[in-house]
């Protein structure tokens, strides 16, 4: 029990993993570039101005507004939690990847913290596309929506962490749907992303701020780009902060687990 | 002292009472051996003898259970990290990365060595002259031929000049011109004073390259020595071949004939060929007798032939 939360052995030689992953993305990122600006926009239309007609405003901010920070947040989950899950494990498992790899010097724990700092990466770079977009839109203020920019980093990190520690329990690649429909679509769904969570029971309530990461990220996330803060921010930053760590470790170690026998 | 000294300088790998259990399959068992430096050394072995488990324990990606591996002078369990710096491995596995060119496939590898990125540029064109895939250096993985990938694995290997290289099953699969290819760069490998581990089951291969080789079964290993050494000592210089018949096998123990059974045939091992060809033409009659050199694999299925397993 002890053992999976031991510290695990990493170097700066880390680095080397993230780089590999940077250089595929960089060799792609024409194509990769146009779906994360066209996700939030798409969004923003179609939910935004589209539902927000009938809502017009929530505590007194225009619903685009309103969703504009959870939008951001919901991208740096899929972004940290696609990469660390479908992409680590096709190039674990299809690729073998991590396996010519650690014939390196590497151990297999830079290999997969490689892995999640890239994951966290990615988060960070499809949140600042859209930080883009609805900066231009005017539907955030500026300069301090800039620390979204950090903060989808320490989001990413958790994220990352989550999908590592399934994607060292399946299987199979078919067995991340589990994962997806019952953990991060009820997250996307009840994390004060669409509408506040004070209209849910006050037990769900109680339950999204325990265990929903998404909803400590879009808390932090709106009161960045609208002022307005709807639980403790300082709790929701350290709860991040809290989780991620303990988070990032567990799944090295389930990683090295199911890879080192 | 002094011997102590000199002998750890001139062992390139030693293993002590090595072992490895998955839960309950012990997949090395207690194997003993010792690999020169500047030698070619071979493990031979059915499917499933150990051999890829024993690679993978010398690799450092898979610890051992119990008794002692030295690589190079350095525990395996110690310092894993200096052991992986000094190996070139060749997966049984293709692994190159799909997502990157040929080219890129070493530059990448090389970061992992920390290797500057001039120094892994020069050295990449080097080992690409090697292999000769420099027309290729700009393909997509996925399109070389099985040869290629075989020796662009090659040429990532030696991207950080092992002092020992590691091949599993290097040519498992490979055209007949593109395996001599390899075993042409493994003995001027050899030449340049690399020490060469590898398995293989073919017995051509391992004849042709190892200078001492092993041979495991189970978990084991059954034997050991040089080509020609196990050649003699389990064969003799000529096997004489003829159809199992229960009149030839019926000959063939009254005259306490060494001999080893097949479904259709029955090799007999023999020092004086023609002698006992004529012999047993003469007193028993038989028909389809062949006579041919003894060769490593008369050695292999008759120390690992009980039974097909898998």
């Amino acid at each position: 029990m002890l053992r999976i939360f031991s510290i695990p052995k990493i170097s700066s030689r880390t680095y080397k993993v993230w780089l590999r992953n940077k250089d595929v993305f960089m060799k792609t990122i024409k194509i990769n570039f146009i779906p994360q600006l066209l996700e939030p926009i798409l969004y923003l239309f179609g939910i935004g101005y589209g539902l927000g007609f009938f809502v017009r405003e929530i505590d007194g901010l225009p619903y685009v507004e309103f969703i504009a920070p959870a939008l951001i947040c919901i991208s740096m989950m899929n972004s940290a939690f696609f990469e660390s899950t479908f992409a680590s494990f096709v190039r674990m498992y299809y690729q073998k990847t991590f396996d010519a790899i650690i014939n390196t010097p590497m151990n297999i724990e830079e290999v997969i913290f490689g892995e999640i700092l890239w994951a966290a990466t990615k988060s960070m770079i499809n949140a600042s596309i859209i930080l883009l977009v609805v900066s231009s839109l005017q539907l955030v203020r500026l300069p301090e929506s800039l620390l979204l920019i950090p903060l989808s980093f320490l989001v990413g990190l958790v994220f990352a962490s989550i999908g590592m520690c399934f994607t060292s329990l399946v299987p199979r690649i078919e067995f991340f749907n589990y994962p997806i429909f019952l953990l991060i679509t009820p997250m996307y769904l009840f994390s004060g992303t669409f509408f506040p969570m004070s209209i849910l029971p006050e037990q769900i309530q109680t339950i999204s701020l325990l265990i929903f990461p998404l909803a400590h990220a879009v808390n932090i996330s709106r009161w960045l780009t609208t002022g307005i803060a709807y639980s403790s921010i300082a709790l929701s930053l350290l709860w991040l902060v809290v989780v991620a760590v303990p988070l990032t470790i567990l799944s090295i170690n389930l990683m090295k687990k199911r890879l080192i026998v | 002292m002094k011997k102590s000294l000199i002998s750890t300088m001139s062992i390139a790998i030693s293993a002590e009472d090595l072992t490895k259990k998955f839960d309950d399959f012990l997949a090395v068992d207690h194997i003993n051996f010792q690999i020169n430096r500047n030698e070619i050394f071979g493990f031979l072995g059915p499917n499933g003898a150990g051999k890829t488990t024993t690679m993978k324990m010398i690799q450092c990606v898979s610890p051992k259970t119990t008794g002692s591996l030295i690589v190079n002078g350095i525990d395996v369990e110690k310092d894993s990290r200096s052991v992986k710096d000094i190996l070139g491995i060749v997966p049984q596995e293709n692994n190159l990365d799909p997502d990157f060119s040929v080219l890129k496939n070493l530059l990448v590898y090389a970061r992992y060595y920390n290797i500057s990125e001039e120094e892994a540029e020069r050295r990449s064109f080097e080992q690409l002259d090697f292999v000769q895939l420099n027309e290729k250096k700009d393909v997509m993985i996925d399109k070389l031929s099985g040869g290629m990938k075989r020796r662009l694995i090659l040429a990532r290997a030696l991207i950080n000049k092992p002092r020992i290289l590691i091949l599993d099953e290097p040519t498992t699969g490979l055209d007949p011109q593109a395996r001599h290819m390899i075993w042409d760069k493994i003995l001027s490998l050899k030449k340049e004073g690399v020490t060469v581990v590898l398995t293989t089951h073919y017995m051509e291969e391992a004849s042709q390259l190892c200078d001492r080789l092993v041979i495991m079964d189970l978990g084991k290993i059954i034997e050991e020595g040089s080509p020609q050494e196990l050649i003699q000592k389990h064969v003799g210089s000529h096997v004489v071949e003829v159809d199992n018949t229960p009149a030839v096998m019926k000959c063939l123990t009254e005259n306490g004939d060494k001999y080893e059974e097949f479904a259709n045939r029955v090799h007999v091992f023999a020092a004086e060929p023609e002698e006992l060809s004529s012999k047993l033409m003469k007193r028993c009659n038989f028909d389809k007798v062949t006579v041919r050199q003894a060769s490593l694999e008369d050695v292999f299925l008759k120390l690992t032939k009980k039974a097909l397993r898998d």
